[in-house]
């Protein structure tokens, strides 16, 4: 059981005026090896549920186990579990601080106490992982790139620390679609490499359907549902109750069967509907 | 702890007092102030407390608030105390004891300003707790406004508070994302000798101001996308207006302020009534001396 959450409540500011319950009772594990995409309206408690999962937040009640080991135990060291869990936040451009590109890079390494060497493999090979060519852009100072490259290069400064799983909050918010493919290809190739079990909090159902191998539904700080996106989108109805919707290829079925057409009910990628309707075009010109 | 500190905190209710109109506020407050730095005996003590006691309950302000801001600043009050205490040169003297000596005037001192801090931090937090920033920052405008003539920016002075105390929780709020995205990336804020933890905040403290220089041009950017050009000719969606309400508050500051002075004459100080109560001989001698000396 790589990650495992039993029970987790998260109450913000306990015992104020301002108290607020973000996470009710939550139980979910994450398997190795997965591509796990959370997705929740606003406010449904995921950002507060990947704080916990490299413990940046500590949990009111419940258990966070990671690699078997209770990350919130007093013997346990946060940051070789930090380390193991590397987190990506929501625009984390704004993190980066350092004068070279390289050298924001490695602060997490550093932080590690790694050796120079290692920090410097370690610093190429991330650059290399979001397609940064190092002598180009190694000694520039991030400040002066663009938003897509700043948000590559703070993707890369938690990629350097190699972690096990890695968590991206967002990882596409205010990018044009370009840069947007651009990011989601390279956590794509992470995962697919099969090192990295993947956890993406994200807001775009073609997304999920397309990368996940399951989705967690958070609605008002519980677990909806959690199943692979096919039988997540099949729950239609459910999922507009939770605020969200169902791919745009899943839509498009929707009105094209609405219009006569007989579409099965499993379609939710752009690809899988493309192929589809092809066929259908191709038989109704042969008959 | 910032949940302590009172001072400039707006507690958003509606009263009396709140209704105010805030350049009365200011002046009054101002006025208070100066009334308790005349005080010489405990009677005036008393009526300001009176009147800083019944101006929260018409402000519907938890007495206890006031409290709590003062007490958040026990640590400045104590050492005034002390210093007062210790280190004045008095002729009545209470206490000798090696180096440490407390003299009548000394301790008469002492509990002064430690009062007039206590009243002073009352009296303030007591304005900005029932005047929101908005209001405050236009009291001020307005009431700097006749500097103009020697071209003092009264008016950019006052944008300036506003949009600085608009921006704070803006910024704790990002310095705590900055904070938690270098934590994730192993960052430790919280161990280590002073110049390592000064050596700690660089990756907070750099994204901070370039995320702060950032706001700051956006919002420059879209002040002027309305038509913002500074103070001239800008009319204001609430006007301020003296009534009869702040008359009637200015009246009663006065009047605490002529109790004041009237106290001064009349009521005899510290210093003045424990020398009465001294044997002639003993008086401006070492009073306690003798048997306590150690």
């Amino acid at each position: 059981m790589p990650i495992q959450v039993t029970n987790l409540t998260h109450t913000y500011s306990a015992g104020s005026a301002l108290q607020s319950t973000a996470l009710h009772d939550v139980s979910l594990s994450i398997e190795d090896g997965e591509f796990v995409c959370i997705v929740g309206h606003t406010g449904s408690g995921k950002s507060t549920l990947v704080q916990h999962l490299n413990g940046l937040l500590k949990p009111t009640s419940g258990r966070i186990l990671v690699d078997g080991e209770d990350m919130n135990g007093d013997k346990v060291d946060k940051k070789r579990i930090r380390q193991k869990v590397g987190l990506v936040f929501q625009y984390p451009e704004y993190q980066l601080f350092e004068e070279t590109v390289a050298r924001d890079i490695a602060f997490g390494p550093k932080n590690q106490g790694l050796s120079a060497e290692e920090i410097d493999r370690r610093v190429r090979a991330a650059m290399a992982h979001v397609h940064l060519d190092y002598d180009k852009y190694a000694e520039r100072s991030p400040f002066e790139l663009s938003g897509g490259q700043m948000r590559r290069v703070a993707i890369a400064g938690v990629l350097a620390m190699e972690p096990r799983y890695l968590i991206l909050d967002e990882p596409t918010a205010g990018l044009d679609p370009k840069g947007r493919d651009r990011i989601l290809g390279m956590i794509q190739e992470l995962h697919r490499e099969g090192r990295t079990t993947v956890v993406m909090v994200s807001h775009s159902m073609d997304d999920c359907a397309r990368l996940a191998t399951r989705m967690i539904v958070m609605s008002k700080g519980t677990v909806l549902m959690s199943d692979t996106p096919r039988a997540v989108f099949a729950q239609a109805d459910a999922m507009r109750e939770a605020g969200l919707g169902v791919p745009a290829a899943a839509q498009l079925c929707e009105k094209l069967r609405a219009r006569g057409l007989d579409l099965p009910h499993d379609l939710y990628t752009q690809e899988e509907l493309h192929a589809h309707l092809l066929r259908l075009w191709k038989e109704a010109a042969h008959a | 702890m910032m949940k302590n500190i009172t001072l400039g905190q707006y507690y958003p209710v509606d009263s009396w007092v709140h209704r105010l109109d805030p350049r009365m506020k200011i002046v009054l407050t101002i006025a208070l102030i100066v009334g308790v730095f005349m005080v010489s005996s405990f009677v005036g003590y008393a009526l300001v407390l009176a009147f800083v006691y019944l101006a929260a309950r018409m402000a519907k302000i938890p007495f206890r608030m006031l409290v709590r801001g003062v007490k958040a600043l026990r640590f400045i009050l104590i050492l005034t105390f002390l210093l007062n205490l210790f280190f004045n040169a008095g002729t009545t003297m209470l206490l000798e004891w090696g180096i440490l000596k407390i003299s009548l005037e000394g301790l008469d001192q002492a509990i002064h300003y430690s009062l007039r801090l206590v009243f002073l931090v009352m009296g303030t937090s007591l304005m900005t707790l029932t005047t929101s920033p908005i209001a405050l920052s236009d009291g001020i405008e307005r009431l700097l406004s006749p500097l103009k003539v020697i071209r003092f920016p009264a008016h950019e002075l006052a944008m300036m508070m506003s949009i600085a105390l608009r921006f704070i929780p803006t910024l704790m709020e990002e310095a705590d994302k900055i904070m938690k995205a270098q934590m994730a990336r192993g960052a430790d804020f919280e161990s280590g000798n002073i110049i390592a933890r000064a050596k700690a905040m660089v990756p907070l403290l750099v994204p901070l101001f370039v995320s702060a220089f950032r706001r700051a041009g956006d919002l420059a950017m879209a002040m002027e996308s309305r038509c913002y050009h500074g103070g001239e000719n800008r009319t204001r969606l609430r006007v301020l207006k003296i009534t009869r309400n702040d008359w009637i508050a200015a009246g009663v500051t006065a009047a605490l302020i002529a109790l004041i002075v009237l106290e001064g004459r009349f009521v005899p100080d510290l210093v003045t009534l424990v020398q009465g109560w001294l044997p002639a001989e003993q008086t401006a001698s070492l009073f306690f001396t003798k048997g306590l000396k150690l």
